[in-house]
């Protein structure tokens, strides 16, 4: 089994030269992940198997040498019939077998899926056209935060993620870690994911959501446990003071334009509800959904024209001065 | 000299006279409002065929273009409003506007013929269905070119497709072409359920009824039961659209997944009325170029039935990622799973009657195998995503979308193709070139196979499905960047099919009533078939009445000849019961196609429609349903 899935991810690889496991059913990283490729690699052996005994015998019915013909239209011979009755016979309680051991297998993977798990975070992730707003929950309201697209989650430990929808349907989908699980309205979804070891694991949005539904990404970042406080005791924090009269000044331009009407950043008047929650803004890997790096060319440009970074994105472009446009956007990358 | 004149039998005339008198009676009037009354299934048939592969034309042109956009990253072939319109659209389009009704048309032009009758029963109907079809699809695709495509997804999911997310007509259009295709799709159903049980051939038991007229008699139940649910639930979407009804609506207590429910207790069904009539076709093709009978008729007609009945119980496998309790959906994976022994069953069959055949390799059997190895592998990567584990990864990514064109192209488009190229010299009198049917055929199986096969490991390598673009970051360039090489050449066989089509019917080599010796009744007649299809009724005398009565068919005497008369009888053993009037043409079924489509278009825009339209309706139907003053019909 084990060189048969190394076989077939050299099959990947070759047909891919640059095979990648940033988001991959491939490449697990994580229990489900794995469990559900193991289960996979089972299914494509035997229906390797199946298909090419099937094919043989399609090819041998074609080219086998056969008597010179008589009648216009052959009349079967019953001994010849009775014999193929059997094979078939055969070949149908084979199928059934197949399909037995397949259902067998596949309900006892799913069984360790469904099991309640013991889990230590809950995670809150709410699915918006095209962003993923992310909580993390507690029952003590001062260790509580949030962020947006981006997930972190301590390595080795199951996670328990709660989905919520308040708009259309989506999907979350980190392939790498385990299999998808849709947010539906008025429904509550949950999916424990855990990561065996740190790394960075892209996911995005798997259930048609409308027209950005290509750009609605996310990361999940596992992280040892050392590292995971350190970034969580950093996001509890509220955003840090502007140091120098530039940042000062970018604060006032995000606080009195139109930015702070969506978007909050906690520690200031900003407490717009719309968009993503900005107030650690300057750690996220990426800008707009995984649509682009976080950096300050590709900031500006998104806050001057978010339509094209993300055609029909929910976010207005804002008039802004030059002065005050690189005011914000180094005041907004200062927000680590 | 009795008062009223005994009709004139068949009995009376000799047969060139009989004939003339025959085609006279039976054939559609001269002129435009002839052609538009004509009720002859042969000629509304071909007009589904012809209307059904120019709406596949239109689609697959949509598939080569979003192929083009996805052939690279970050692309600019299409923008993301367009490439919405036309994923929704190729879906739509291919569903429900092309794969059902070319089926069903096949269905309306052979069942008649198979089956040693005249016409179909209820023949006005069928005009009527075909109309409001023609209707439905030039609806939608007019909305398509006045950028008013629906943008949703073949499937539109509430809440996405409700008024809050999709402001305008776009998801109404959608939910309205449902209803016209759907009407039509079930007159159709009705048709062939009648005709089959009532019209067959004096002789022609249930154990003697061709497979290809048992696959469209249970292709036409499935209809029956599956379609209502799918009217359903667009009819409450667009009731939730134009006067608030809040089927959908959670924040007044509605369902989501109630949509989903209702749609895929439709939607999976939907794939098995598009696979049975085209395993219909490869039973009917395969004994013809094997020269011999179908091996295990009995039990491929049982797996036929089989999978009518599973194909009901297995919906929920569509919603494996939506929440539900996971005990559950292992009951769906099961039922998923069993369905493949039917199909298995068939597989087996085909095999077996090649083996101990004496195989003749036409372009109709190329094409048949190219869909067995396509289909094994469609088939094989079905028992995959029945698995819910499984599931959960490659559902909504490439890999589904590779799974379900591995079943309906290479388990339903192969054998339609195999179905021209044999039925092509029934229906044209001439024989398509042999020489382009086997370039057509390798091109086809060779573009198919590169388009969809890298499309598995996409999706294992994480690739959603209904994405207008892709990062370069995201290492999917190159198999896209050859899926679409694949895309263009597969289309490239279409074209070839088309100047086959074209060059063959205008100088193709004449065909004869039967140039495959095949087994089945349509070869009976002559090629192309005259108005009354068989100018004496033939009584059947076993399953194959072509092989077992090579010098003539026997016949029964005594129909009339002064009007268009039907042989009525019995369900199970087809025994001569009723002599029966079948409709003359009409033009009414026209009009009230066009007073029903008028109705549902304008119902988009407001409810009063249904009212305003009863009156137009009412009239029209009227008009078709006027008594006329002739004799009751005869026992």
């Amino acid at each position: 089994m084990k060189g048969f899935a190394a076989g077939f991810g050299c099959l990947a690889a070759l047909t891919l030269p640059a095979c990648s496991s940033v988001q991959s059913a491939l490449a697990p990283e994580g229990d489900t992940a794995r469990a559900i490729l193991k289960l996979f690699l089972l299914f494509v052996a035997v229906c390797t198997a199946v298909f090419v005994i099937v094919m043989a015998f399609l090819l041998i019915a074609i080219v086998r040498r056969r008597a010179a013909a008589v009648d216009p239209v052959l009349r079967p011979d019953p001994i010849e019939e009775r014999r193929m009755a059997w094979v078939i016979g055969g070949g149908v309680a084979a199928t059934v077998i197949i399909l037995t051991v397949f259902t067998l297998a596949s309900f006892l993977t799913n069984k360790t899926f469904a099991e309640p798990r013991p889990h230590g975070l809950i995670i809150k992730v709410t699915g918006h056209q095209w962003w993923w707003q992310v909580n993390y929950e507690s029952h003590d309201a001062s260790q509580t935060f949030e962020t947006a697209n981006e997930v972190h989650i301590p390595v080795g430990q199951p996670v328990k993620l709660d989905f919520e929808s308040p708009d259309v349907i989506h999907s979350f989908w980190v392939p790498n870690l385990a299999g998808k699980q849709d947010l539906i309205p008025g429904r509550y979804t949950t999916l424990t994911v855990k990561a065996d070891k740190p790394g960075i694991y892209r996911g995005q949005c798997a259930e048609y959501c409308g027209i950005q539904h290509a750009h609605m990404a996310m990361y999940v970042v596992a992280q040892n446990q050392n590292e995971f406080e350190r970034w969580r005791a950093q996001q509890l924090k509220s955003a840090s003071a502007p140091s120098n009269a530039d940042l000062w000044h970018g604060q006032q331009v995000f606080q009195s334009s139109a930015c702070a009407m969506c978007h909050t950043i906690s520690g200031t008047n900003a407490g717009g509800q719309v968009g993503p929650d900005l107030t650690h803004f300057g750690s996220r890997m990426t800008i707009a959904a995984g649509t682009a790096r976080n950096s300050m060319g590709n900031l500006t440009g998104w806050i001057v024209d978010p339509e094209r970074m993300k055609p029909y994105t929910r976010m207005p472009a804002v008039a802004l001065t030059g002065p005050d446009l690189i005011a914000v956007s180094h005041y907004l990358e200062s927000l680590k | 000299m009795s008062v009223i004149a005994e009709p004139l039998r068949d009995t009376d005339l000799g047969e060139p006279e009989l004939e003339a008198r025959l085609v006279d009676i039976w054939k559609t009037p001269r002129g435009f409002f002839g052609w538009l009354s004509s009720v002859d299934h042969k000629q509304i048939a071909l007009r589904y065929i012809v209307t059904a592969f120019f709406f596949m034309g239109l689609a697959g042109l949509g598939a080569v273009l979003m192929r083009l956009q996805l052939a690279t990253p970050d692309a600019h072939v299409l923008g993301p409003d367009r490439y919405d319109q036309i994923f929704t659209m190729h879906g739509s389009t291919m569903m429900f506007l092309f794969a059902v009704p070319i089926m069903e048309a096949f269905a309306v032009y052979l069942v008649p013929l198979m089956i040693g009758t005249r016409n179909v029963a209820f023949p006005r109907l069928n005009a009527f269905g075909f109309w409001l079809y023609l209707f439905g699809g030039l609806f939608l695709w007019c909305c398509f070119f006045s950028n008013n495509g629906p943008d949703v997804g073949w499937f539109s999911y509430t809440p996405l497709s409700l008024t809050q997310y999709n402001v305008g007509h776009r998801a109404d259009f959608w939910a309205q072409m449902i209803t016209y295709t759907e009407v039509s799709g079930l007159a159709v159903a009705v048709e062939i359920i009648v005709t089959t049980f009532k019209m067959r051939a004096p002789g022609m038991s249930l154990d003697r009824i061709p497979i290809f007229v048992w696959g469209s008699l249970v292709t036409a139940f499935m209809i029956l039961f599956a379609m209502p649910a799918v009217m359903v639930c667009s009819t409450m979407l667009i009731l939730d659209r134009e006067v608030n009804t809040h089927f959908f609506d959670v924040a007044l207590g509605g369902d989501n997944l109630l949509f989903q429910h209702l749609f895929w207790f439709f939607g999976h069904p939907e794939v098995y009325f598009i696979f049975l009539p085209a395993t219909a076709f490869v039973s009917s093709i395969i004994p013809t170029f094997a020269r011999r009978p179908m091996f295990g008729q009995a039990a491929v007609v049982l797996s036929l039935i089989a999978t009518a009945f599973f194909s009901f119980g297995l919906w929920v496998h569509h919603m494996f990622v939506t929440g539900l309790p996971r005990l559950g959906e292992s009951f769906f994976t099961a039922s998923s799973m069993a369905i493949a022994v039917p199909s298995g069953i068939q597989i087996f069959c085909w095999i077996a009657t090649l083996w101990s055949g004496r195989p003749v390799f036409r372009t109709p059997l190329l094409f048949v195998l190219g869909f067995i190895f396509n289909f094994v592998i469609g088939g094989l990567t079905g028992v995959m995503v029945a698995s819910v584990p499984i599931d959960t990864q490659v559902h909504d990514t490439y890999f589904v979308v590779a799974h379900f064109h591995y079943v309906l192209i290479g388990g339903s488009v192969f054998p339609l193709i195999a179905a021209v190229y044999y039925w092509f010299p029934k229906v044209s009198g001439r024989m398509l070139s042999e020489t382009l049917g086997r370039w057509n055929f390798w091109i086809a199986f060779f573009g198919f196979n590169v388009a969809f096969f890298p499309m598995h490991i996409l999706g294992l390598e994480g690739m959603p499905r209904r994405i207008y673009t892709y990062s370069a970051d995201m290492p999917w360039g190159t198999l896209n960047f050859i899926s679409t090489l694949g895309a263009i050449i597969f289309a490239f066989s279409f074209l070839l099919l088309l100047w086959n089509m074209i060059r063959s019917g205008l100088w193709g080599k004449a065909a004869g009533p039967n140039p495959w010796d095949g087994d089945t009744l349509e070869w009976a007649t002559p090629s192309p078939p005259p108005p009354q299809n068989f100018t004496r009724i033939p009584v059947v005398t076993g399953p194959a009445p072509m092989w077992e009565n090579r010098e003539a068919l026997p016949a029964i005497a005594g129909m009339s000849v002064g009007k268009r008369e039907i042989l009525v009888s019995t369900l199970t053993e087809a025994e001569p019961d009723v002599r029966e009037t079948s409709p003359d043409p009409s033009i009414w079924p026209l009009f009230a196609a066009i007073a029903v489509g008028i109705t549902f278009l304008w119902s988009i825009y407001t409810p009063w429609a249904i009212i305003y339209g009863a009156v137009p309706i009412a009239v029209t139907l009227t008009g078709w349903f006027w008594p006329k003053s002739t004799r009751e019909d005869e026992s």
